[in-house]
């Protein structure tokens, strides 16, 4: 943490944990009978309920989205640049809920947890959850709080998925939706780039089948591969190269095969950290489910088709470089939602960092996320005003 | 407000359905979905006339028109707009008949290269015009393809393009009672109402 808190900064924050014991229903077939989520907020939630703003985290994401766990905290929550007083999302006029999703392991139910029928972790039994499961999970979460419509529902990447599919099963809940750096669904590449992070975990003599808890062993070196081959795909060419180019950590080449490339070292510190916090099997299930995600299945692709029965208004941002979803990704869901008929606004964000682009503060993007969310603003007033009268 | 703005709102029917090309800051559409109650999108490069549009509520896709509409299916559109743009198209006549498949009608504004001030620049200078209302100078123009009215009209003839309505205007966009005496010569910008 900085030695003092930015005035800018939701501060020092909590995380709560909240039960459920409304069986939940998942599509691959099995019923969670309970669960819990865990849940951050920030802002006050306005006296008719519509100031809530609901934020999806992506595949190693959480719901520390802003602020601070303590004194003693390096960083902030991982969407800090964009959550705060007098921030793009305005915590002094908005409501904002972050979660960790079903199967993640910050918290909620997930592999890492007790099943309450076992006493033992869930491990691999954790059934596969998809997007569509965690839209659910989300829209009971909203009646926890007694909220019947999100004034914005905004994600990035795997985020932005959860955000698009909210519009279509639950096109009354939201007024706005945000889906940044995303893709309709995910390309034979993607697919391909989540097996081989899958199979560098399953593969790791440390993983057990995923049984791994009760060996208290982790499939360490797995996850660090995963991670690194992620990192990867996040980052672009361009970015790589001003960042790190060919240096090298010890001004020479060695002729062998210790980390000598200021990327190789780079690569192996964020999978290695990675390996220490993050779970194996929730890195497997949130890959699924971002290989699941497909909302124009239910209408034999036709995405416009499907896209007919949402009634938010839409801003869709891209970034230039990132070729894991590329801005021809986010504009299939443009061009769908214009032949849907649909609201729409769509920014192409100049940027060298690739997908991890959504991110970071890049001015542009602060501008253009700004100037939406001042929309949702006057939208929710107007909202206030209608119903006060 | 741009005087062009509002005779361009004449011919915009009620509750349509439209698209602008090259929307600026989205004033129009901002206009006609205050006034003709429209609904539709804006199509805009420029980063700060894009949020611009956003701030003012109007929905704007951020979209090279260059790069072709393709994505779009015919007759999408009530209307499709596009102001003061097409002398910087790479092919006008392409982004006419694009627009003309897109939409049911068009409307286009363009300036008249063939204004007496532009002649006479030509004629007694030898230079190509430079003035308040083009201000660029040959090398470093936006300005690929001036044309005249009488080129836009011989165009349209070519295309089989019907011209539904026209109007002529000073650079202020006013009407002006003598310009129709003349239009080629003495009118500056046209505003065409185009259909297939």
């Amino acid at each position: 943490m900085p030695a003092v808190i930015p005035e800018d900064s939701v501060g020092i924050v909590e995380p709560q944990k909240i039960e459920f014991n409304q069986p939940l229903q998942l599509q691959c077939g099995r019923v969670l009978n309970n669960y819990h989520l865990m849940v951050e907020t920030y802002g006050e939630l306005n006296a008719n309920r519509s100031n809530a703003i609901l934020i999806c985290h992506a595949l190693s994401g959480n719901h520390h989205v802003a602020g601070y766990h303590s004194a003693d905290d390096k960083k902030p929550g991982w969407w800090d640049s964009a959550i705060g007083p007098g921030k793009a999302i305005d915590t002094n006029k908005f409501f904002v809920i972050g979660l960790n999703n079903l199967g993640g392991c910050h918290g909620s139910s997930g592999p890492n947890q007790i099943n309450p029928e076992t006493g033992k972790p869930f491990g691999p039994d954790f059934p596969i959850v998809t997007v569509n499961d965690w839209v659910e999970s989300q829209a009971r979460l909203a009646d926890y709080f007694g909220i019947d419509q999100f004034a914005a529902i905004i994600g990035g990447s795997l985020g932005g998925m959860q955000a698009l599919q909210w519009s279509i099963n639950y096109p009354d809940r939201l007024r706005h939706c945000m889906v940044i750096a995303a893709a309709p669904k995910l390309s034979a590449q993607n697919i391909a780039f989540n097996e081989v992070a899958r199979q560098a975990i399953s593969q790791d003599s440390q993983f057990y089948n995923g049984h791994y808890y009760e060996q208290d062993e982790v499939p360490r070196v797995g996850l660090m591969l995963a991670r690194m081959l992620g990192h990867i795909t996040y980052l672009s060419d361009d970015g790589m190269r001003s960042k790190f180019g060919r240096e090298l950590r010890a001004g020479q080449i060695s002729y062998d095969f210790t980390p000598q490339f200021e990327v190789e070292s780079y690569l192996r510190y964020q999978g290695e950290r990675f390996s220490t916090t993050f779970d194996a099997n929730t890195y497997l299930l949130m890959t699924k489910a971002l290989d699941y995600f497909d909302p124009a299945a239910a209408t034999e692709g036709d995405l416009p088709a499907i896209l007919q029965q949402a009634r938010a208004k839409f801003m869709v941002i891209s970034f230039t470089t990132d070729w894991r979803f590329s801005p021809e990704r986010s504009r299939e869901i443009v061009d769908a939602l214009v032949e849907a008929d649909k609201q729409v606004s769509y920014a192409e964000i100049e940027a060298a960092h690739g997908h991890d682009a959504f991110l970071i503060p890049i001015p542009r993007y602060l501008d253009v996320f700004s100037a939406y969310m001042q929309r949702v603003e006057a939208d929710t007033q107007a909202l206030s005003d209608k119903e006060n009268h | 407000m741009r005087a062009d703005l509002d005779l361009i709102k004449e011919w915009v029917e009620p509750g349509s359905r439209v698209l602008d090309l090259c929307c600026g800051d989205g004033e129009l559409l901002h206009h006609l979905q205050n006034h003709k109650n429209a609904s539709g999108y804006g199509l805009e490069i420029g980063p700060e006339n894009i949020t611009a549009c956003i701030r003012k509520g109007v929905n704007v896709i951020e979209k090279d028109i260059e790069e072709g509409l393709a994505s779009i299916k015919d007759n999408t559109f009530d209307t499709v707009i596009m102001t003061q743009a097409i002398q910087i198209m790479m092919r006008p006549d392409e982004i006419v008949d694009e627009m003309l498949r897109i939409g049911k009608e068009c409307i286009v504004t363009f300036p008249n290269f063939g204004h007496w001030r532009a002649r006479g620049y030509l004629a007694f200078r030898g230079k190509m015009p430079v003035s308040k209302f083009l201000p660029y100078t040959w090398y470093n123009t936006p300005n690929t393809h001036f044309c005249t009215f009488k080129d836009f009209e011989r165009l349209c003839v070519e295309r089989n393009i019907y011209i539904m309505e026209r109007t002529v205007v000073d650079n202020e966009h006013q009407h002006r009672w003598w310009i129709h005496l003349w239009p080629n010569m003495l009118g500056e910008i046209a505003i065409y109402r185009i259909t297939k």
